[in-house]
Order: C-alpha cells, then sequence, then structure tokens
C-alpha cells in the first residue's frame, strides 16, 4: 500500500461544513488527484492569512470512496496563529490548496494490543486508527479526554462505534483522565512489552504520558505521538526576537511563527519539518527576557531547562507573569 | 455500478495486474534469518526479512526513512535493524528506537512493516491494506508440512508476469511438447479434462487410462513397487487458489485398480506446490515443491524428485522466459485462447474481480 509521505500540492473543494461540537468545525474536502488516506495521515493547507500564505496541518479524520472525501475536524482556537479562523470561515463550494495525504503517524501492525488517547481536538488523528483496529478485530482501547462534553468532537459516534473499548474522561464532569494510573494498567495488564500506545492532544497532557511511560519503565518506541507543536505551556501571545548579528528585531505577532515572521522580514532561516521533529530550524539563545515555550518534541528535557538553543518553528517566548506589560523577547544568534 | 456488473473485458491482459491484498510468498522459512536481512521485492514493494530475537519473521520496507539506505544491508542485534549508512536502529514494529548525534527521536520516524505470516514452511507477507490481512485467508499449502507427506522444493526466479506461471500450470498439454523426455506424452493432449471453480478457486482434472507410464513415473512407480512393469491410469487434478497459488494433484496407479473410482493404493502419487510471488509486473519469484506421500522415509527419493523436477522446470523456465521477450517484442498483437485455456481463463476471471475490488486496472501499467 502507498507509503504517502511524498508532499504533493492539489486543489480540493469543500463539499460540506458544518458543526461537529461547541467550536469544532467538520470540513469534507474533495481534492482533485484522490488518494486514499491511511489511518494517521495529515493534509496540509495553504492559507492566507491576512496577505501572509501559511501552510498548516490537520489530520484526516476519515478518508471515505477512495480519497474523494476527506473529513477534517478544526477546532477554532482563540489563540491559534490564525489558521483555525480562516478554517472555520470556509463554505461549501471554496477551493483550498492542499497536499495529498501525508503520512508520519502510522497505524503499526503485529501489536498485541493498542491504547489510543486523544486530548480534546487530538481526537481528529485517532478516529480513522481506531475503526481500522476495529476492523482488524484487534485488542484496543479508546481514551477520550476533554474539558467539557460540548467540546468534545465525535462523542456520541464513537461510543456508539466502539462500545466499551472506549473510555471517557470529562474535567468538568469531575471524571478527570488519571494518566498513571492509565499507564500503570497497561504496565501491569497482559503484554505489557507489546502494547502500543498512539496519543495525539495538548503538549502538557503527553508529557505527563511520556512521564508515566518512562516511569513504568514501557518500552519507548511503542509510545507513538503525533504534535503540530500547536500548543505550549503558556497561551500563544506576542514577542520579540533581536538578531545582533542583523542588527534588527522581528515583532513575533500571536497568529503567527518566529520561522513565519523571520521568513516574512526577509531574514534567510534554514527549515525542514515546521512542526518541532527535526531540529533543522534550532538556533542558538543569547538571551531571554520572559520564559520560553519550547513546544517541540527535538529537544530533550534536559536540554530544554538549559536553553541554550530553539527551534524557531514552534517555539515561542511568553512574558511567565501576567502583570507584566512589555513583551518577552528572545534573542538569538542564526547559523 | 457493482463489480459483478462489470463485464470482465479485460481477462486476456498480457501483462496481467496483481492484486495487493494478498497473502505472497516472500521466502522459503530458511531464508529468513536473525543473521543478516534478505532483500526481496514483493508486489513491488522492496522488502527487508529478518527474524528477532523471539523468532518471529519481520517484513520492513528496505529504505531507512531518513536517506531511503537499504536496510537489507544493514546488521542486525536482537530485536533491531540498524542503518548500514547512518546507524538508525528501527524494532520490529518499524519504529525508529535510536538516531545518531541527537537526545530525543523523531516522532515521525518509522518504516512500515507489513504482516506476516510463517506457514507451510514459507514466510507470507500483505502489501495491501493491512486491515484486510486475515491470517486464515493464507492458501492451503498444508502437504508442505503435514507428517504424511515428504519432498522439497526450490525457488525459480521466472523473468516473466506472474499470470503466465499460472497459465502453464493450469494447463498441461504443454507437458507433451515441453517436457517430452519425462513427463509428456501423446496421451495428454488427446484426454478430456474438466474445469470447475468458485470465487476463489478452479480446478482442472483430466484422466489418463491404461497408458505406458512415462519415465518420470515408471521411476516413481518403480520407488514403490521394485520392478513394476504394465499400464497405468494416470491423474493431473489442477488445484488453484486466488491469487496465485496452484497445488496439483498428479500420480499413476496400476491400470484398472480402482483409481479413478478413488483407490490409489496400487499406484504412486504426489502434489507439485507450486506459488507464484509477483516481483514486478515483469518478474516473479516461483516456489515449488514436490511432496509425495510413499517411501517418506527416503531422503534419496526427495533428493532424486527435486532434482528431477528441477530439471522439468528448468524448461518452463526457458519457455516462460522466452515467451515474455515475444510479448514484449510484439506489443500490437494480442493474446487468443484455445479450448485448454479453460481452466487459465477462470483464473484471470477470478483474479480480474480481485483487482476490480481493489480499484486496480487487470493491465499492469506501461513498463
Amino acid at each position: 500500500m502507498a507509503v504517502n509521505t511524498q508532499t504533493w500540492w492539489q486543489q480540493g473543494r469543500v463539499v460540506e461544513a458544518d458543526d461537529l461540537a461547541e467550536g469544532v468545525r467538520r470540513i469534507v474536502l474533495s481534492p482533485d488527484r484522490p488518494v486514499h488516506a491511511t489511518p494517521g495521515t495529515h493534509v496540509d493547507l495553504r492559507l492566507d492569512l491576512d496577505g501572509h500564505v501559511r501552510t498548516r496541518s490537520y489530520s484526516v479524520l476519515r478518508s471515505e470512496d477512495g480519497g474523494r472525501r476527506l473529513t477534517l475536524g478544526v477546532q477554532l482556537a482563540p489563540s491559534s496563529r490564525g489558521g483555525s479562523r480562516h478554517m472555520h470561515g470556509l463554505e461549501v463550494g471554496d477551493v483550498v490548496e492542499m497536499t495529498g495525504p501525508v503520512q508520519s503517524f502510522p497505524l503499526g501492525v503485529g501489536a498485541d494490543r493498542y491504547v489510543l488517547v486523544a486530548g480534546g481536538i487530538g481526537v481528529t488523528a485517532l478516529v480513522a486508527m481506531a475503526d481500522s483496529l476495529r476492523r482488524r478485530g484487534a485488542d484496543y482501547t479508546l481514551v477520550l479526554a476533554g474539558r467539557r462534553r460540548a467540546v468534545m468532537a465525535y462523542l456520541e459516534e464513537l461510543a456508539d462505534t466502539h462500545g466499551d473499548r472506549i473510555r471517557v474522561f470529562v474535567d468538568d464532569e469531575g471524571v478527570r483522565l488519571d494518566v498513571d494510573a492509565l499507564v500503570g494498567e497497561i504496565a501491569g495488564g497482559p503484554a505489557p512489552a507489546r502494547t502500543e500506545m498512539y496519543m495525539c492532544g495538548p503538549i502538557r497532557l503527553m508529557d505527563a504520558i511520556r512521564r508515566a511511560w518512562v516511569a513504568h519503565e514501557l518500552p519507548e518506541p511503542n509510545l507513538r505521538f503525533e504534535t503540530f507543536g500547536s500548543s505550549g505551556a503558556w497561551a500563544a501571545e506576542e514577542f520579540v526576537v533581536h538578531l545582533p548579528q542583523h542588527d534588527r528585531s522581528v515583532a513575533v505577532t500571536t497568529d503567527t511563527s518566529m520561522l513565519d515572521a523571520l521568513e516574512d522580514a526577509g531574514v534567510d532561516v534554514m527549515w525542514d519539518c515546521r512542526k518541532g521533529e527535526c531540529g533543522i530550524c534550532q538556533v542558538k539563545v543569547l538571551d531571554v527576557d520572559g520564559r520560553i515555550d519550547h513546544r517541540d518534541v527535538f529537544l530533550s528535557k534536559k536540554q530544554k531547562e538549559t536553553n541554550t538553543s530553539l527551534c524557531l518553528c514552534v517555539t515561542r517566548a511568553a512574558r511567565g507573569e501576567p502583570e507584566r506589560s512589555e513583551p518577552a523577547a528572545v534573542t538569538l544568534h542564526l547559523p | 455500478m457493482t463489480i459483478l456488473d462489470q463485464p470482465p473485458v479485460t481477462a486476456a491482459s498480457k501483462i496481467f495486474n496483481f492484486p495487493r491484498n494478498a497473502w505472497y510468498v516472500a521466502a522459503w522459512d530458511h531464508e529468513v534469518t536473525a543473521k543478516q536481512p534478505l532483500a526481496r521485492t514483493i508486489a513491488d514493494v522492496p522488502l527487508a526479512l529478518w527474524r528477532n530475537s523471539d523468532g518471529r519473521a519481520v517484513a520492513m520496507a528496505d529504505a531507512c526513512w531518513h536517506r531511503l539506505a537499504p536496510l537489507s544491508k544493514g546488521k542486525l542485534f536482537g530485536d533491531e535493524i540498524q542503518c548500514p549508512y547512518h546507524g538508525l536502529r528501527y524494532n520490529s514494529a518499524g519504529r525508529c528506537t535510536s538516531m545518531p548525534a541527537q537526545e530525543t527521536i523523531n516522532p515521525s520516524a518509522i518504516v512500515p512493516s507489513y504482516p506476516v505470516v510463517e506457514r507451510h514452511r514459507y514466510v507470507w507477507v500483505w502489501v495491501g491494506d493491512p486491515d484486510l490481512a486475515d491470517s486464515g485467508s493464507v492458501p492451503d499449502m498444508h502437504q508442505m508440512d503435514s507428517p504424511d507427506w515428504a519432498g522439497d522444493g526450490e525457488t525459480i526466479y521466472a523473468p516473466c508476469n506472474y499470470q503466465l506461471v499460472l497459465d502453464n500450470l493450469m494447463d498441461l498439454t504443454h507437458e507433451e511438447f515441453v517436457h517430452s523426455s519425462s513427463i509428456g506424452q501423446d496421451e495428454l493432449s488427446e484426454a478430456e479434462f474438466e474445469v470447475s471453480h468458485d470465487d476463489t478457486h478452479v480446478t482442472v482434472t483430466r484422466w489418463m487410462r491404461d497408458i505406458d507410464a512415462p519415465p518420470f513415473w515408471l521411476k516413481n512407480m518403480r520407488d514403490k513397487f521394485p520392478g513394476f512393469s504394465g499400464k497405468v491410469d494416470r491423474w493431473q487434478i489442477i488445484h488453484f487458489e486466488a491469487p496465485s497459488t496452484i497445488c496439483i494433484d498428479v500420480g499413476v496407479a496400476k491400470a484398472g485398480t480402482g483409481a479413478p473410482e478413488g483407490d490409489r493404493s496400487q499406484g504412486v502419487n504426489g502434489f507439485v506446490m507450486n506459488t507464484i510471488t509477483p516481483e514486478t509486473a515483469r518478474t516473479s519469484h516461483y516456489f515449488w515443491a514436490f511432496m509425495r506421500n510413499y517411501r517418506l522415509e527416503s531422503q534419496t527419493i526427495t533428493t532424486q524428485l527435486r532434482q528431477g523436477v528441477h530439471g522439468v522446470f528448468g524448461e518452463d523456465e526457458e519457455m516462460l522466459a522466452a515467451q515474455q521477450r515475444a510479448i514484449d517484442a510484439n506489443p500490437d498483437h494480442e493474446f487468443y485462447s484455445l479450448n485448454i485455456d479453460a481452466g487459465g481463463m477462470w483464473v484471470r476471471r477470478i483474479l480480474d474481480r480481485m483487482l476490480q475490488a481493489e480499484g486496480l486496472p487487470a493491465a499492469a501499467a506501461a513498463k
């Protein structure tokens, strides 16, 4: 079957758009060159945000009719980089620039057990995986965690489809996901070393799971995750990048990334994945005024604590204390 | 439009496409080891085949996630394979476990790993949609590892489209012309045959009664019945199972002793086990074995039969290669069918429907 790791562009027409849950829009795209999207794939969309062309990634929730209908689920994030606002404005008949399905979060074969963990809108990356595991007759559990029931997309449909394989945790109903208990259950359950976990959600949830996974001595390669660098320790806020080499400073607004802002300012920077995974856009940090919100998965915890480098594509700076009025600033040395 | 509504107009495609949603033999069990990866392309997918420390066979894409260097040229370290170029390591699920010069591992670093089943002395892989990979659908080749049967086989690297091999095996009239010194005889093209089929199987049955045994079969009769001479009843019952396994029940018995009616006690019986794996549209891995249910204790007979069939199949290999060259040299010419092609045409019909179900054309893409 096609591996789909290549990025190529095409046009897609919006054929359906409606609300999935509070603040979550369902958008069905019909691409020019349909290719079936395997579970875990995403598409990148080229969006025109206030005169700047930006690329945003969205998981393919469902691929139907050989990829002729690709369903995305988009949460409106008030502090997002502007992509979700644009996506929520799409109407039936609109045409978007999109890639073919790109696979960087493939569902494996041959594990004895699978545990899928979705935090909030992260569910969009896992719906197709759960369907696939059900078709295979695999042993799997789908864990859904969210703040409020009303904002959790596909909750009822998933419950109907997956029955007692689904576990739902809703913060404001007092049923919070206990990460350590969940991972402890896997470690104490059947075939712990042959259990794979796939997670997608806020970085804090994923960090907590990763810590528990390591603490319970489960094999790290069995913990799979996908992150687009879109969530961090602080909400996105405006900050400033100082580049002493170039004798200039660049402002980074809430709806753009440091990488985009530098490129817009004509600074030549090297990058590849643009989602905090590969480390190609890593640069040296000379000084920080405020806090660095790394958001990447390339640097280790230890490296992040030393704050000597950062990944331009997803990392942001934050004031750290809300009462402070000056925006945060980072001083960087570019290669 | 449903599949059945579509007329099978492409049944005579010369370069037949192959279904992806199928188990194909990738290797003999002994070829896949924990010492060194094996490189083999199955249904257009280059694979690295190896065993982990549990002895489980693993089939992974033969290209490192990083810069696509072939993993089959790498080394094995217990449950991991190491890329020969920059040392990235992967576990048997294809997940990267080690990257040079960094403290974390890129979460996207995964090499596709394919479903594998080990059965009947073969390692079978599924390169299609893994959701459909039901291990219960591995073709029946139980004679390969049954205590009631003994024998061995080999692999032919056939430089032709896999369907040409299926055609070859579905009609054994060619034995008279291609294998005249061993198993061929005039009665082959004179005897009547019967064809039956269901959605996944085709059977062609041919009996030749009261004939002289050709040299190959006379030798086999004498292995069981020393000094045998006289007429025999000979049978060839060809069992096709989709997409490309053909087990041929063959044998001879002393003429008139009731073999056609079911009593084979006065004869010798073999099964020619064949399973053809498309490598590309124009090349195939042809795995065969000859199994017998008499004189099980004799390794000499096993060796003689393997060598004998090796010689016979060498004649087929030469013909198949020449046929593929002629097909490619005459692109404007079509295939026409004879009465004897009935079995092969039912095979094409079944394959055509499998391809339609996968949304694939019956004709493979041009070279």
